[in-house]
């Protein structure tokens, strides 16, 4: 990439977050708890891309990530694409992959569920089918991946 | 072992015929001193008069000393204690909780908890496992068998939670299922996939009369709720179709038994109270034998135990 084209500044080390679509942008900032972020971190919204149309990416400063946490991503952006930086190269990809129990991440849409009136974690099966849906392991009800709510 | 118990709907067919053969023990001899010393707690989050009392009588019959509440005003609930604090304040006192709660996986929440084995009373719309209990012991005396029946439900099976435990409970036996209720609260179709799945049969009745349940063996009735009605006018037009009639069961077998989960209003005839058929109030009767049942195993006590029982009060 020519270096008048970069649209956010590279990164020495790091991680770089890349294709969100941008109206997840703050699920992604949430999930991932970079508002309490130590290091730097670089925020593009509403960037241009030829995939998408419009983008945004994160890039966080010498923070690396565990699986579990990246892979929390995949409940609001399954096709997020990751880049370990070390030294300016990328030195590994990552995609992320949906868990097949969720714990602490999205809300129950049940209002009569325990999760939503006690002080304490929800916890979630997933089910693969046609589509993704979520079974809450408390009420049993049953929610489509699409549109969950985070807690 | 002790274990709580949350739902039945992962009980194996072996597991439901030995909680079975255990009430069948209590029936017999229901007056013993198997858990004498031991103490029970009722904590009733949500007021259910009969389910509380079949419970602590239940525990009485057995000789344990009951704790507990009937109304959830008289605890710190009101004063914003969580569900956590309460089951671990009282879990210092009982050494098993019997919990009633209107909100659903409390239950579950309760026993991933609780130091001490929780009985699910009811959570929610969620699970009523002591019912579902208290209905197949109901059917499995009445028919001498589980296996191979023709079971049909009648009303509310959309929002009626004992028929959906019930039919799931059933899958070890292959039943063939007969659902008779009005558009707007018809079987759900996640539990008629879920007969698909467990290779249960199932039909789909509109009528409600003498030739549709002449091959009945157990007859389920459930109450139609004018509050489940979106349109009040498709209520008015429905809700004497599933009422049960006298002259109905002039074509039944002489087997067939009618339950209900009570309380009834007025979907079954009172006369047919004095009919061989009705047993709703012997089935609600059976729900003390279950429950002896479940807390005893809840508690650890075997089947061996209550057969070698050496307690009994005659």
């Amino acid at each position: 990439m020519k270096r008048q084209e970069l649209q956010v500044a590279a990164l020495e080390n790091g991680t770089v977050i890349d294709h969100i679509p941008s109206e997840k942008l703050f699920e992604v900032v949430n999930l991932l708890r970079l508002d309490r972020a130590k290091t730097a971190v670089t925020v593009g919204f509403n960037l241009k891309s030829k995939k998408m149309g419009h983008k945004s990416i994160i890039k966080i400063a010498n923070k690396f990530f565990t699986d579990d946490e990246l892979n929390q991503l995949a409940v609001v952006t399954p096709n997020v694409s990751l880049c370990i930086i070390r030294d300016y190269e990328v030195v590994e990809k990552k995609t992320v992959t949906l868990s097949s129990e969720l714990t602490g991440i999205v809300k129950c849409n049940n209002p009569k569920c325990i999760t939503n009136n006690e002080p304490m974690r929800t916890r979630f099966r997933v089910l693969q089918g046609e589509k993704t849906t979520l079974c809450c392991h408390y009420c049993n009800t049953e929610q489509p991946l699409e549109g969950v709510k985070l807690c | 072992m002790k274990s709580s118990l949350v739902t039945i709907a992962g009980h194996s067919r072996e597991k439901i015929e030995y909680l079975l053969e255990m009430a069948k023990e209590f029936e017999a001899h229901p007056n013993r001193r198997l858990l004498e010393g031991k103490v029970v707690a009722t904590l009733f989050f949500e007021p259910s008069t009969r389910t509380r009392l079949s419970f602590e009588t239940a525990a009485n019959r057995l000789g344990a000393r009951v704790i507990g509440f009937a109304d959830p005003k008289v605890t710190s609930g009101t004063k914003g204690e969580t569900l956590k604090d309460t089951i671990m304040m009282v879990s210092n006192y009982a050494d098993v909780i019997v919990m009633r709660h209107y909100l659903e996986g409390a239950a579950q929440y309760a026993s991933e908890v609780a130091p001490v084995p929780i009985v699910n009373a009811g959570d929610g719309a969620n699970q009523h496992p002591s019912q579902t209990m208290l209905d197949l012991y109901s059917i499995y005396k009445t028919q001498g068998t589980l296996d191979n029946l023709n079971i049909y439900m009648v009303g509310d099976l959309k929002y009626g939670r004992t028929v959906h435990s019930l039919l799931m409970a059933m899958r070890h036996f292959n039943p063939t299922f007969h659902f008779i209720a009005p558009d707007e609260l018809a079987m759900p179709q996640h539990y008629k996939d879920y007969c698909a799945e467990h290779n249960i049969k199932y039909v789909e009745h509109k009528d409600f009369d003498a030739d549709v349940i002449s091959n009945a063996d157990i007859l389920y009735m459930t109450r139609v709720q004018r509050e489940r009605f979106s349109d009040l006018i498709e209520y008015e037009r429905v809700k004497d179709s599933y009422l049960l009639k006298e002259h109905m069961l002039c074509k039944a077998k002489s087997n067939m038994k009618i339950l209900h989960p009570l309380p009834r209003v007025n979907e079954i005839e009172y006369s047919i109270d004095d009919t061989p058929y009705a047993y709703y109030f012997q089935q609600a009767g059976n729900g003390l034998f279950a429950r002896q049942a479940l807390i005893c195993d809840c508690l650890g006590i075997t089947l061996d135990d209550v057969k070698n029982d050496k307690t009994i009060i005659d």
